[in-house]
């Protein structure tokens, strides 16, 4: 059962069209099977047309869509031997961030994702993708696993953002984010990040000051939520399609800043119309990447990472 | 005192109190509601002599009392693309920017940078502005963290930061978050010279200045009863709807929660810094008094 979009209204009719002359008892006829093949391509044209021009506000929607592939999903597909890890050793153990060891194409790799989960019950166990101070933590102490043994660290990126929680505050929410984004630039392996879905804000960025940062094609990465800056600037949660347009979430704007190396191409209507071969594309990519930065020693991968972030900013749209 | 002082000075004095208006004569602490003397304030560096109140104090304002003899040098910010998105909302960003300028008399952004000798020993000072934008982080404050971290290494001074800061400045989108990691990488550059890195956290330090430069000092002082957090109250409040412990993200409580060393009065910041500079940095002076000498017995 697909999830439509509000867009995606003339696919849901013609989809849905196609269900139901294929549960005819008759649905073997020529031309019953004639009309779905006429509708089948209709709809085909249809989401071409429509994921050729989507406007920012409509990728924040794909982006956070139920159904779009979420970090465990890559893990189990692209890493073998995967051998989850867990706990920051310091307070408790936070699902938001899943992370282990594990081969990517017969290479050992430290990987992190966080986690959103694909159902009510498994998206409350890891907290919606937004990580608690643990998480951070964990996230650290696996990166600095991956630093004594020189493994290259891969990070997934899906999270609205970190969790705003009393505990979270307490246990230090901002300190746990700061010191990540530290480790990131201390390590002397590659480390390499996608954007999955969403990239929210310092949540994101926690694990994700690495050599280079990809997004896929339908993902955004932002400093606040489109909601969020919606109500600060125009004191009105609904100017957040203004708001995902003026703050250019999308991965080809962000691209042009240079703030990310690489958009990562998904297959046509999205990732999550084709999970397996959008994963797919994603563990070339990334493969591809560690297999080169592998090559390069801790002090240049370290000064190169350096590098790349302070000439950030001078390029404008 | 010659005639100047007796004469000239009081009549011009009277010249200019005639003109105040009892509005920026008196000051009204927010927290005990008392009337307080402006001049009496500004003296106090803005803390209720009252109920000891740390007001917000804007960086030109606070440099005089960090300095000796309160002199110092400022730095100009780095020149940077200012608005890269053309952002614009209810207003043109670069509009909104050009306000806040025309208004802080002298700074360009949320961030000052002052060297000058604290202790005898140079220091490099930056200082956020709450008062600009709500202290919040754009390109131009990561290029003055990354600047002022440079002028520490080059002079191998300490850097000293006070924090005041909403967070990352949304009208630059992605650009204010790299911020997080740009003044990240410009701790490191002192951190790895060896020198000490100090955070003096005011009222309030909160989103991506918390979660970058502000949490990563070697020592983190904290100004009382400040807000310091990651998510804001409100926020927090939204997402969790329910009532927020009492002195919540304040100073003290960060102080139990083991995320600052010290909460220290403002008075006494000058002084607090100075001596633990020098605990980094000068290993061993001379000490003249005699040994203690304890008996066994
Ligand atoms: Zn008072």
């Amino acid at each position: 059962m697909t999830t439509y979009l509000d867009f995606e209204k003339p696919i849901a009719e013609l989809e849905g069209k196609i269900a139901e002359l294929r549960h005819l008892p008759n649905s073997g006829d020529v031309d019953i099977a004639e009309e779905v093949m006429r509708l089948q391509d209709k709809a085909h044209k249809q989401i071409r047309a429509t994921y050729a021009k989507l406007t920012p506000w409509q990728r924040v929607q794909v982006a956070r869509h139920a159904e779009r592939p979420h970090a465990q999903a890559y893990i189990d597909r692209l890493i073998t031997d995967y051998t989850p890890l867990a706990g920051d050793r310091a307070f408790g153990e936070d699902a938001a961030i899943v992370g282990g060891m594990g081969r990517l194409q017969g290479r050992s790799i430290v990987v992190l994702g966080q986690q959103k989960g694909d159902d009510t019950e498994s998206r409350i166990k890891h907290n919606f993708g937004m990580a608690r101070p643990e998480g951070y933590r964990k996230a650290q102490r696996l990166m600095r696993l991956a630093d004594r043994f020189k493994l290259p660290v891969l990070t997934l990126v899906d999270t609205p953002g970190a969790y705003p929680g009393i505990e979270a505050e307490a246990r230090g929410q901002a300190e746990a984010i700061a010191s990540s984004i530290e480790t990131c630039l201390g390590l002397g392996v590659p480390l390499v990040s996608v954007v999955i879905g969403e990239g929210g804000s310092g949540g994101a960025l926690a694990i994700a000051s690495s050599d280079r940062v990809y997004m896929l094609e339908n993902s955004v990465y932002s400093v606040i939520t489109p909601e969020g800056c919606a109500s600060i600037l125009w004191r009105n949660n609904a100017n957040a399609q203004d708001a995902a347009e003026a703050m250019k979430v999308t991965a080809a704007d962000l691209k042009k800043l240079d703030v990310i190396d690489e958009v990562i191409p998904e297959p046509m209507g999205g990732a999550h119309r084709a999970p397996d071969e959008t994963i797919d594309v994603v563990g070339r990519v990334v493969g591809e990447a560690i297999a080169e930065l592998a090559k390069l020693d801790g002090d240049t991968l370290r000064q190169r990472r350096q590098d790349k972030f302070l000439a950030m900013g001078k390029k404008g749209l | 005192m010659n005639w100047l002082t007796n004469f000239v000075r009081p009549k011009l004095r009277a010249l200019v109190a005639r003109k105040e208006t009892p509005d920026n004569l008196w000051v009204k602490c927010p927290k005990c509601e008392q009337m307080l003397f402006t001049r009496d304030w500004e003296a106090n560096q803005e803390v209720c002599n009252h109920c000891g109140h740390h007001m917000r104090l804007r960086p030109l304002k606070r440099l005089p009392h960090l300095f000796d003899e309160g002199k110092y040098e400022l730095h100009p910010l780095p020149r940077v693309n200012a608005d890269p998105l053309k952002f614009r909302d209810t207003k043109r960003y670069d509009a909104r920017l050009k306000e806040a300028q025309a208004k802080a008399e002298g700074t360009t952004d949320a961030l000052v940078v002052a060297s000058g000798l604290m202790g005898s020993r140079l220091s490099i000072v930056a200082l956020l502005d709450f008062g600009f934008m709500g202290g919040s982080m754009g390109t131009a404050v990561g290029e003055g963290l990354v600047m002022a971290a440079d002028l520490a290494v080059a002079r191998k001074a300490p850097l000293i930061v006070f924090s005041a800061s909403g967070g990352a400045r949304m009208q630059e989108g992605i650009l204010s978050l790299m911020q997080l990691t740009r003044t990240t990488i410009a701790v490191r550059k002192v951190k790895e010279a060896g020198l000490p890195y100090i955070v003096v956290l005011t009222d309030p330090t909160t989103g991506g200045v918390s979660a970058s430069f502000a949490m990563l000092g070697d020592v983190h002082i904290a100004e009382p009863d400040a807000i310091i957090g990651f998510a804001g109250p409100r926020v927090i409040q939204d997402t969790i709807r329910q009532e927020l412990p009492p002195g919540f993200q304040r100073s003290e409580y960060l102080l139990e929660h083991g995320m600052v060393d010290a909460v220290v009065h403002r008075h006494k910041l000058r002084e607090t810094l100075i001596r633990m500079v020098s605990l980094f940095m000068d290993p061993l002076v001379v000490d003249n008094r005699p040994l203690a000498v304890t008996s066994s017995r």
